[in-house]
């Protein structure tokens, strides 16, 4: 089923706006002027009701699919292009990187207009929802009355959910995937381990150091390997390294790199530091930490209750522990509650949190199928 | 599917439905029943269902339809948020049927609920003659199979009813052959294949 088809080559796009009225941040600060880095695959129909967005987790950008022109493939190409799950012969998609984020949208590493200098900690806190309230500049940027769906994995299943919370006049349907609607005490406990780490590196400079030549690039890695623990399971770990030696013979009975998961580790950490801002990591996971849709809203169904007539599609993975199946399950039994169209499935899978990205045959049908019930349902002229 | 192509208990189960019902479906399988239900008579239908396989199957059939136990499916459901609530073909395989009895009451206007009647003559003969635990009619499923299912016959569900004072509104009972059997005759749990209760 997987299929080779691409969107092609792709250009990132930039959408600056709160130039003159800052917007409003759930801190009670303001932020502005603000610009956002986004891609689009896929073309708009004739009354602009074939939009999906797609939101992104934690490290991911505005490159979802296709190739960048230098030849980067995009993070969620596997479920984004012709005959794919979010198929762009039909729909039109956008993808948004977020605020706070490095990766072409405003946040630390970008210059403060009131200084001349890159924001660094005078960055102001931001919550999933500011990220959302600055998404919905765009999607009215590109005249997108309505969007025809929400979805993303991780993270970017906490904004469909606050999509359909903050703008359910926006939204006809959500896909939350691998997600919580509240970021529990574990979760909190990783993001805390990773900041310390990024805190407890020499060249953080209580995170003014873009002026230095060293980053902080020992802490941000230990952080990611932290990371990428979380996203896979025991038996995903087995199956991928096992006990194996890397370009070891035998033991070294020293501290070197032994294993091929401590390399592993290593790798995806020091890569990361390559495309990834200290300061917009510790922006981001505190905004995740902050996330509880209940909260200020009594209860989880309180939250929704202006969500009954959307449709969802809430997927989790039996192996995932970091963000477990019970998660989707208390928003499931809170979405049922208040009347909305919900369909929940539990997919077995042994790759941990990652399964969202890995279990591609089992999502693309699941997704286009849920799609084009939206579509049908809706009676949407997708020309 | 036409109503012809429909394997006859779901028939019979469909003929009590009106058009534009708002239905939950337990167990609901495949999701042959309510996406029957959809195209012939414009229900809004919501399943719940165990089994991943099939949970894929109805959304590939453009259902609603939730993956979990029914216990947890239907707690969520607010009081009598549906028109009805069908459990079909499944009643023998629920850990607590009493109280999924009532809470299909308590979330639907009324419940429709069909089963295999252990109280076949066939089986009372099996059980008799050959001293072998009896198949119900339509399951052939052994004793040492899964899912573990708890025999139950006509009289055993009427007479829980009449415990639990749950109403019998209709009751449509299939013979062997699929026809439809006269009700409340002499002899009615000898031989009813398949009951379909509606009770309130």
């Amino acid at each position: 089923m997987q299929n080779t088809n691409s969107v092609g080559i792709v250009e990132r796009q930039h959408f600056t706006f709160a130039q003159d009225a800052p917007m409003r941040l759930d801190s009670g600060e303001t932020l502005g002027p603000i610009t956002l880095a986004y891609e689009t695959y896929g073309a708009l129909n004739a009354d602009r009701s074939n939009a999906i967005l797609i939101c992104h987790a934690l490290s991911g950008d505005a490159h979802a699919a296709g190739l960048t022109p230098d030849g980067k493939i995009g993070w969620w190409d596997d479920c984004i292009g012709p005959g794919k799950a979010f198929d762009t012969d039909k729909y039109f998609v956008v993808c948004s990187n977020v605020i706070g984020g490095c990766q072409g949208s405003t946040g630390p590493s970008s210059i403060d207009p009131r200084t001349g200098k890159p924001y660094a900690l005078g960055f102001p806190v931001i919550t999933i929802a500011d990220i959302v309230r600055a998404q919905r500049y765009l999607i009215d940027h590109l005249g997108i009355g309505k969007l025809l769906a929400v979805a993303g994995g991780s993270m970017g299943g906490m904004q469909a959910l606050q999509w359909t919370v903050s703008y359910p006049e926006r939204v006809r349907a959500a896909l939350p995937l691998a997600t919580t609607a509240r970021h529990s005490p574990m979760l909190i406990a990783f993001s805390e381990v990773g900041r310390q780490a990024i805190y407890a590196d020499p060249h953080w400079r209580a995170g003014d150091y873009y002026d230095d030549g060293a980053r902080p690039n020992t802490g941000l890695a230990l952080a990611r390997m932290i990371g990428h623990i979380t996203y896979l399971s025991e038996a995903s770990m087995h199956h991928k390294f096992g006990r194996r030696l890397e370009a070891r013979e035998r033991f070294g009975y020293d501290f070197g790199t032994d294993f091929a998961v401590e390399s592993y580790l290593h790798y995806k950490g020091n890569r990361f530091t390559e495309r990834f801002d200290a300061n917009s990591y510790l922006y981001i996971t505190k905004a995740m930490d902050y996330f509880d849709l209940a909260n200020g809203n009594g209860s989880l169904a309180h939250a929704f209750e202006k969500c009954a007539s959307l449709m969802y599609l809430v997927v989790s993975f039996t192996s995932d522990w970091l963000y477990p199946p019970y998660h989707s399950k208390e928003m499931v039994s809170a979405l049922t509650a208040i009347g909305a169209d919900v369909t929940y499935c539990n997919l077995q899978s042994t790759w941990g949190h990652d399964a969202f990205l890995l279990e591609v045959e089992t999502m693309t049908r699941l997704i286009s199928d849920f799609l084009d019930r939206v579509v049908a349902h809706h009676r949407i002229e997708l020309r | 599917m036409s109503a012809q192509n429909l394997r006859a208990d779901l028939r019979a189960l469909a003929a009590l439905i009106q058009p534009g019902e708002k239905v939950l479906d337990l167990g609901c399988g495949d999701g042959t029943l309510l996406r029957y239900l959809i195209d012939a008579r414009q229900i809004v239908g919501r399943g719940v269902e165990l089994a991943e396989p099939n949970v894929l199957t109805c959304v590939g059939k453009g259902l609603s339809v939730r993956q979990g136990n029914l216990d947890e499916g239907l707690r969520d459901y607010p009081d009598q948020s549906f028109d009805t609530v069908v459990l079909s073909q499944t009643l023998p395989y629920l850990d607590n049927p009493a109280f999924i009895l009532c809470e299909m009451l308590r979330v639907g206007r009324r419940a429709v609920v069909s089963f295999a009647n252990w109280g076949h003559w066939r089986c009372r003969l099996e059980l008799l003659f050959m001293g072998r635990s009896p198949l119900a009619p339509g399951l052939p499923q052994a004793w040492h199979a899964s899912p573990r299912a708890r025999p139950l016959t006509v009289r055993d569900f009427i007479e829980f009813c009449a415990h639990a004072r749950i109403t019998i509104a209709r009751s449509i009972y299939l013979g062997e052959s699929d026809r439809a059997l006269r009700a409340a005759r002499l002899g009615e749990n000898l031989r009813v294949a398949v009951a379909i209760f509606e009770v309130r």
